[in-house]
């Protein structure tokens, strides 16, 4: 096991490494168009072949994972660190709160969230850099998300509240902020890192799915959404197994994390 | 022993059912609609799905024959326009009848046209025929003859009927009492349709046996395109009617003799830039895409030629004005398509004061060159266009940002807001007559889609394309008509309201078991001539 954390581990480094250098590793830039190869298969000019408009497959997936890597993180924080906050709180303070905050939040889960990022699309400005549409998906994404972690942190840190040792440490004259940030949040880390290692799949998976409304990293800035989208037009049919090194990429990264990443901080 | 016997049943159970089925499947043609029909009233129809049935089904009076493009004989033996156009003659056949067996006369044909015309109706086919306000008038002259008098002059008035099936005035079974090929027998909702040849069918072949030969048609349900494409090739079906670039070069590497190219379609791909003068665009923008040397350098700036080859794999080709090529006595064939020229493109922009500034292009106030082109979500053809179009820009110093909408959000920003600068679509076109696109080139029109709805045309140009459309409107001559579209063909390539970018071709898949079969670029393209279409099966029992 000890091993398999060591692979994991040199594995994402690598990884991080490589999107951190694409500029200097990547052999084309993510979006010209080498139009005379366009569809082609893995050369040595062109390591994983080219897509539908002859761009460079390995820059893209070099400068998508960068794009990916940077902000499906950093919507799962926003999202972890909103659902600690609402949820934690509410599980902390009980009574009508806690009630209130959680009629909320079942309200925020039951929205058609399809018809509201609509309408969120209409409203944005349509001259934006695909860089800012980048960083404004994943914002939408993260500021999105926060409401079933936060069910399960409410629901984690009302049994905290609960327990012995919160018991004796009130008994001690601990008060409330003390109490909620020595001894509750602590013990709700797990629950946290939890949460915030399953929303990065997902948002990555999400922002794939909002390309379709119109909503995702826009061309030429490749994600791995947008990478993963290619797969649409995969059919039986064609044979070219190297569409698959996104997805191949992005299952490997994700296992990694897992592995990687303590057991403790998985048994919640 | 008794298990032997068991399983010599079963053999021969599965052997004759086996027989059975072949011989049922070949005698029945199979291929796939994308949804479910929407109505099998053929004067309701605005879908794929019923529009096929309608070609299947309904009899017509007269048909345009897709590969000559002229019309020929159906119902009506003869017919005549008169010379005001408002007025048109039909002789019908005789001995006519319905797949019910009710008989055909041309107290049928009043009704059609009637209930074509009630306002009440909202008939999508109908439209066509509204040319002015008051009642038509239907003329029932005896059993074989009848004359329809419309209210004002309706150019093309006799093609408009190949989309016209006639309905009984009598039958109980209603539209389900057809005149064409085929009845239908069977509808199982979201599955297939099947559909049986009509007994009374009129046509016979030279040989006098009854046509169609074969003998009925299953339609399956099928959205997923690569279900559809593996059950051609297994044999499960003989044909599909429209693929695209991408599943057409799949097939020619699989089974070659099945992918049909017919060459270049009537349908179009354009961009152009919103010149709506309340628009809530800033007002240096307004004026770069109202000026022509603005639009005729982005236009030189796309290298068409690249997106035939790279988009379209080459199953397209450059477009040069608002009738494709396909339309062979419409277009205007001294012109060409706008050639990918940057160079001149710069010479131009430089007329109207822009300037190139360390790589970016910045016009007379200073402003970097930068505008954004929407297009509908999921259209991976358009997008990849957009996405050619914004490296083909760069090159010139203009950044353009590619945006993809739903399709109602891009509705909204195209004909209400207007907060959008430019834009890329498609348009399909079935109709031959320029007259079908008044309503996109008259000033006026809703669908005049660079600035709608003006009250007086905004430009000297457009106030030429409004005088020339009327002029041709208004016309039987169809020399003098053909002159006035081939001027407004030669305006619209100076101006370019619309930069036109590609005409697709039209592309099918028709098994090697399916005989007759001749692929055109008019809708339908493979069963436009169902009722010369034969199965390998009869081929060889005719010989």
């Amino acid at each position: 096991m000890k091993w398999a954390r060591i692979i994991a581990i040199s594995f994402l480094v690598l990884v991080a490494m490589a999107c951190v250098l694409a500029d200097f590793i990547a052999p084309a830039s993510y979006g010209h168009q080498f139009r005379n190869v366009s569809d082609g298969a893995p050369s040595r000019q062109h390591l994983l072949g080219t897509d539908d408009l002859g761009r460079d497959r390995f820059s893209r997936l070099l400068y998508g994972s960068r794009i990916s890597l940077l902000l499906a993180p950093a919507a799962a924080l926003l999202s972890s660190l909103l659902a600690a906050i609402i949820g934690g709180t509410a599980g902390f303070v009980s009574g009508r709160i806690e009630r209130g905050v959680m009629a909320m939040t079942d309200l925020f889960l039951s929205l058609p969230w399809l018809f509201l990022l609509i309408t969120v699309r209409a409203l944005l400005p349509l001259n934006v850099s695909p860089l800012t549409s980048a960083v404004i998906t994943f914002a939408l994404l993260g500021s999105l998300g926060w409401a079933a972690a936060a069910r399960v942190i409410c629901a984690d840190a009302r049994t905290l509240r609960a327990s012995d040792f919160v018991l004796l440490a009130r008994a001690s004259g601990n008060g409330g902020a003390r109490l909620l940030w020595r001894h509750i949040l602590p013990n709700l880390k797990p629950v946290l890192y939890a949460q915030f290692w399953v929303s990065i799949p997902v948002f990555i998976l999400a922002e794939a799915n909002l390309g379709m409304l119109g909503l995702g990293v826009t061309e030429p800035l490749p994600s791995w959404g947008g990478l993963l989208r290619e797969l649409e037009s995969f059919s039986a049919f064609s044979a070219q197994p190297w569409q698959f090194a996104p997805l191949a990429l992005f299952i490997v990264v994700v296992a990694c994390f897992h592995i990687a990443l303590p057991r403790k901080e998985f048994s919640a | 022993m008794r298990r032997r016997i068991l399983r010599s049943v079963l053999l021969s159970f599965l052997v004759f059912r086996a027989a059975f089925a072949f011989a049922q499947s070949s005698r029945e043609l199979r291929f796939c609609l994308r949804s479910e029909p929407k109505t099998f009233n053929p004067l309701l129809v605005a879908d794929d799905a019923s529009e096929t049935i309608r070609y299947l089904t309904g009899g017509v009076l007269v048909r345009l024959n897709r590969l000559t493009q002229q019309l020929e004989p159906e119902l009506a033996t003869t017919w005549k326009v008169s010379d005001n156009g408002k007025t048109i003659t039909f002789k019908l056949r005789e001995n006519v009848r319905f797949s019910d067996g009710t008989a055909f006369s041309a107290e049928d044909v009043a009704y059609t046209v009637q209930q074509l015309m009630d306002p009440a109706l909202h008939s999508p086919t109908g439209d066509s025929f509204r040319s002015g306000e008051g009642r038509v008038v239907t003329q029932v002259v005896g059993r074989n003859e009848i004359v329809v008098t419309f209210p004002a002059p309706v150019v093309g008035l006799d093609k408009l009927f190949d989309q016209v099936a006639i309905m009984s005035a009598k039958s109980p079974e209603k539209e389900m009492a057809v005149l064409g090929p085929y009845r239908v027998a069977e509808n199982k909702a979201g599955a297939y349709l099947l559909l049986k040849r009509n007994p009374n069918y009129w046509k016979h072949d030279a040989a006098g046996r009854p046509l169609p030969s074969i003998e009925s048609v299953r339609l399956d349900i099928q959205q997923n395109r690569d279900i559809e494409m593996l059950r051609l090739v297994r044999g499960e079906i003989d044909l599909i009617n429209s693929l695209d670039a991408e599943y057409y070069d799949k097939l020619v590497a699989q089974a070659p003799g099945m992918a049909h190219d017919a060459g270049v379609s009537l349908d179009s791909e354009q961009m152009w830039f919103n010149q709506v003068a309340n628009s809530p665009l800033p007002d240096y923008k307004k004026a770069w895409f109202s000026s022509t040397n603005f639009r005729r350098a982005i236009s030189e700036s796309i290298n068409r030629e690249d997106l035939v080859r790279v988009v379209f794999r080459g199953h397209a080709r450059p477009a040069v004005s608002w009738i494709s090529p396909a339309n062979k006595f419409w277009f205007n064939s001294r012109l060409q398509p706008h050639p990918f020229d940057p160079k001149a493109a710069l010479q131009a922009l430089t007329q109207d004061g822009f300037k190139m500034q360390n790589g970016v292009l910045h016009d007379r106030g200073g402003h970097a060159v930068e505008f954004s082109v929407i297009t509908n979500a999921g259209n991976k053809y358009r997008e990849r266009m957009a996405t050619m179009i914004q490296q083909d820009l760069a090159g010139i110093g203009i950044r353009l940002n590619v945006v993809t909408l739903d399709f109602p959000s891009l509705i909204e920003r195209i004909t209400r807001s207007f907060d959008y600068e430019a834009c890329l679509l498609g348009l399909v076109n079935d109709d031959l007559d320029p007259n079908s696109q008044m309503n996109v080139w008259l000033s006026s029109a809703e669908n005049h889609q660079w600035n709608p709805n003006q009250k007086t045309p905004a430009t000297t140009w457009e106030a030429e394309i409004d005088k020339l459309m009327k002029a041709q409107a208004s016309t039987l001559d169809v020399n003098k008509r053909k002159q006035a579209v081939d001027k407004v063909q030669e305006i619209v390539w100076q101006q370019e309201p619309f930069i036109y970018l590609v005409n697709k071709n039209a592309m099918s898949a028709v098994s090697t078991g399916l005989h007759n079969a001749h692929p055109v670029a008019l809708r339908p393209q493979v069963y436009w001539n169902i009722d010369q279409l034969t199965l390998a099966t009869e081929v060889a029992k005719s010989r």
